[in-house]
Order: structure tokens, then C-alpha cells, then sequence
């Protein structure tokens, strides 16, 4: 189907940008990528009066390390992420999830910011930035807030942002060079939003025992999923097979995921607890490879 | 509904056209500039029958408004050949019989032929892959690895003899 007819802005500067959005509030909607809002708006699921591109805002568009950490422009799109050294070398994990984000010819258009601010469930992106304890940078007439992703994600598809808000950057603290990582995922077709998809971060002591260890499960919860039972239970393990297996029972006795057409609540229960596992070894693999290699 | 005034560059030639905020590039090409190669499927990003080249990038021409594509280069299934020569992604579907209704075939073939430059010898698994972000409903999809696999090799063979021409 075609979109409905709305009225059509695109400012220049981040100023224009947030003066629209207190201007018309409610009434507006941001369009960045479009990759999810322009099918929205095909179907006619959304009807918003105004639309505000940001796609020709000045500096939204960039990836650079400030202070510790990763700085991402809200407009940068998830192709440039994925073909960035720097977030190669600095966040693997960042990285190691962008291919799983649809297909290219989306990811060429679509945009961090897009991803994280519309709050899909089942998406990579947000689970990966709450793992990594990203925080978003949001800025309206007001002024400017910073919100951890913890406190971002509120429930299914919604957010910490209010209407008159734009989210300008994301900053992510690069993890130490020791930390492994590990994004993990099932979907029913490559492309498809995830059935289930864990991020996992780990590091050992010296003594080789788990003093840090973040997981985060997708598409099994109306926000990215975080069991502190759970990642207690590591720390001051050595993180073998059997204590990942163990977790990873812990985790998913605490999921209480939905049935859809796509997959029952058994099955995402059961896939995220396989691959929990599987990362937790897998990123423990990795972390005791950079330790014996930093040695 | 205030209709714009778009100039944008159209595989390599200057083209303009009013457009109201709501139409699809994927629309603004078929009906505006007469482009009809593009075909317009899904309509909302899942398909890729659309799908073209915008700044050097392959997008879905359904997911992006024409207003958007002000000062913008784009190239369409029509650049690919060249009078009656076909393009070597073109000759390589067209030997593989990568195609049967042909409707998906326009933005397979923009697809591929960004994937081919960024990725020049791509492994079946890698071409794969790069296919899951087209549908083909006819589900002719051996055909179509076969062909882009076959236009990778042809595309490394004039790279290899124009490289040993430059070298003479």
C-alpha cells in the first residue's frame, strides 16, 4: 500500500529538529532510516500529521572514541557500524551483531538510533547496547538528558523518550581488552527479527575465576532481558561447560516468553537457553584466549 | 498537499520532477521519470523487487520518499547494460536461466552488483546469503546462486586481464 499524506520537514540542524518536535509533539514523528517507521506508514498502522526527516541534520553521522567511550551518532547508519574498524577493535560485541540486523540493502539505510529508539523486542541492537551498559543522549528545547539503557527500554516498543525528545548519540564504554564476547541467534529465516538472541560479556581474575560476566536475552521479553540471578551465579566460577549449563537452566526458568505464530514460548525458552550456553562458553573461550595472550 | 521540486542525478543523467511528501521513489521512478524497471512489490521492505542503487548503496526504493532523494545519484536496472550488451549479471542470468517470471529480477541485480564490487570473490555461503534480502516467488534460487556465482568469476577474469594490460 502507499502512506498516508503528511506534512514533510527536514531540518538542517539539530536546533530546527527539536523546536519542530516542540512544536508539534505528539502530532510528529522522526523518520531516520525509515526501515521500520516507511513500512509502518505503508500499511497504514501510523498515520502521524507531520514527519521530521533528520536525514540532513548536520552532525548526526559519526563514530569516533571520546573519553573511554564509543561516541555513535543516532543518524549513523548500521552499515558504516558494521564496516567500522574502530568498532571492530574497540566493541567486538557491537560488531559481531550488526550481519544478524536484516539484510544489507536495509542495514544501508537504517540507522542506529532508528533501531534502538523504535524498541523492537526481538531486535539486535538494543539488547547488545544494554549489554555493553550503553546510554542514550537525548536532547529537546529543554536541554539535554542522559538515560542508561537500563532505564531507557520501558516496555513493548516503548521507551524513555518523550515526544519533543531526539535522540542524538549513543555512548557505550569500551570494554577492557580482556572481555570476551559472544552474540548468538536464532531466527527463522537470515534476516528475520530473532526468536531468541543472547549477548554475553565475560572476564576472568587473575586467578582465572568470572569477575564480570553480562547477559542479555532478546525477543523472549517485551524489553531486552537481563537475569542478575543469573550472572551472580557465575562470578568467582571458572565459567567451565557445566556452570554455563547451569546458567543458563537458572535463565530460562526465569523467561516467561510469548507463543506466536512464528514460535511457541517452549521453543524460545528452550533456544535461548541453548544458546545462553553456548555464548557463556563460547565468550569465556574468548576472554581466556585474550588473558593467555595478553600473558 | 505542497508538492517539491526534486533534482536528483539518474543513472548519470540530470532528472527533475514534482512530488508530493507521501510518494515512494520506488513510484516517483515508474511513474514521474518512466524508469518501469524497478518493480514495485511488497511495498514494505521485505520483498527487495525494488531495490536500487542511492549514493552507492544498494536500499529498498519502497522504504524511501522521492523528496528524500533530492541531490541524490541513483542508478537503476536500466544502467546495467549498454545499448544491446548486456551487463555481465544480466548475461550470466540469462545463461544460468536465472530467471522465470523475471519480476524479482531488477533489484537481484542491483543487489548483486553492489555485493559483487564490495565483495569480488564471494564464497556460495557469502552469495547466499547476500540473496536473502531478495524474494524470488517463482523459487528459482539454484539458478540465481549459479548466475552471480558465474558473474563473479567473468568479473575476475577482466579484472586479471586488464591488470596484466597495464602491466605490459
Amino acid at each position: 500500500m502507499k502512506p498516508p499524506a503528511f506534512e514533510y520537514r527536514d531540518p538542517r540542524t539539530r536546533e530546527e529538529a527539536i523546536a519542530l518536535l516542540a512544536e508539534h509533539g505528539e502530532a510528529a514523528k522522526i523518520l531516520a532510516g525509515g526501515q521500520s517507521l516507511v513500512p509502518m506508514l505503508n500499511l497504514r498502522l501510523l498515520r502521524p500529521e507531520y514527519l521530521v526527516d533528520i536525514n540532513r541534520v548536520a552532525g548526526l553521522s559519526f563514530i569516533e572514541v571520546k573519553g573511554g567511550e564509543l561516541a555513535i551518532g543516532a543518524c549513523t547508519r548500521q552499515r558504516a557500524i558494521e564496516r567500522s574498524e574502530l568498532v571492530r577493535r574497540t566493541c567486538p560485541l557491537l560488531h559481531e551483531a550488526m550481519p544478524f540486523i536484516a539484510h544489507f540493502q536495509i542495514r544501508s539505510r537504517g540507522t542506529i538510533g532508528g533501531s534502538l529508539s523504535h524498541a523492537d523486542p526481538a531486535a539486535e541492537l538494543p539488547t547488545v547496547v544494554t549489554a555493553l551498559g550503553g546510554r542514550f543522549v537525548l536532547r529537546s528545547v529543554r536541554g539535554e538528558r542522559v538515560v542508561s539503557a537500563a532505564d531507557f527500554y520501558t516496555g513493548f516498543l516503548s521507551t524513555a523518550l518523550r515526544p519533543d525528545e531526539l535522540l542524538t548519540e549513543i555512548r557505550v564504554p569500551i570494554p577492557p581488552v580482556q572481555t570476551g564476547c559472544a552474540f548468538m541467534e536464532v531466527s527463522r529465516r537470515h534476516g528475520d527479527f530473532a526468536l531468541a538472541a543472547v549477548a554475553v560479556l565475560v572476564r576472568f581474575d587473575q586467578d582465572g575465576r568470572c569477575a564480570f560476566v553480562r547477559l542479555v536475552v532478546a525477543g523472549v521479553h517485551g524489553v531486552p532481558f537481563r537475569s542478575a540471578d543469573t550472572e551472580a551465579s557465575l562470578i568467582g566460577t571458572k565459567l567451565l561447560p557445566e556452570d554455563a549449563e547451569n546458567a543458563s537452566r537458572l535463565m530460562a526458568a526465569e523467561l516467561e516468553p510469548i507463543s506466536d505464530l512464528h514460535a511457541s514460548a517452549d521453543y524460545r525458552r528452550q533456544a535461548a537457553r541453548v544458546l545462553a550456553r553456548r555464548a557463556l562458553e563460547c565468550a569465556a573461550l574468548r576472554a581466556r584466549s585474550h588473558a593467555e595472550a595478553g600473558t | 498537499m505542497t508538492q517539491r521540486h526534486i533534482r536528483l542525478n539518474v543513472n548519470g543523467q540530470p532528472r527533475e520532477g514534482d512530488a508530493s511528501p507521501r510518494k515512494l521513489l520506488v513510484d516517483f521512478l515508474r511513474e514521474d521519470l518512466g524508469l518501469t524497471g524497478t518493480h514495485a512489490g511488497c511495498e514494505h521492505g521485505v520483498c527487495g523487487a525494488c531495490t536500487v542503487v542511492f549514493d552507492g548503496e544498494a536500499v529498498r526504493s519502497c522504504l524511501l520518499f522521492a523528496v528524500q532523494a533530492e541531490g541524490a545519484a541513483i542508478s537503476t536496472v536500466e544502467s546495467l547494460a549498454d545499448g544491446e550488451t548486456l551487463h555481465v549479471l544480466q548475461q550470466s542470468f540469462h545463461e544460468c536461466h536465472a530467471l522465470q517470471c523475471g519480476f524479482c529480477t531488477p533489484g537481484i541485480l542491483m543487489s548483486m552488483s553492489v555485493f559483487l564490487s564490495e565483495c569480488p570473490a564471494p564464497t556460495e555461503q557469502q552469495v547466499r546469503e547476500a540473496l536473502s534480502g531478495t524474494l524470488c516467488r517463482c523459487t528459482g534460487y539454484q539458478n540465481i546462486v549459479r548466475a552471480v556465482q558465474l558473474a563473479a568469476t567473468r568479473l575476475a577474469a577482466t579484472r586479471l586481464a586488464a591488470t596484466r594490460l597495464a602491466a605490459k
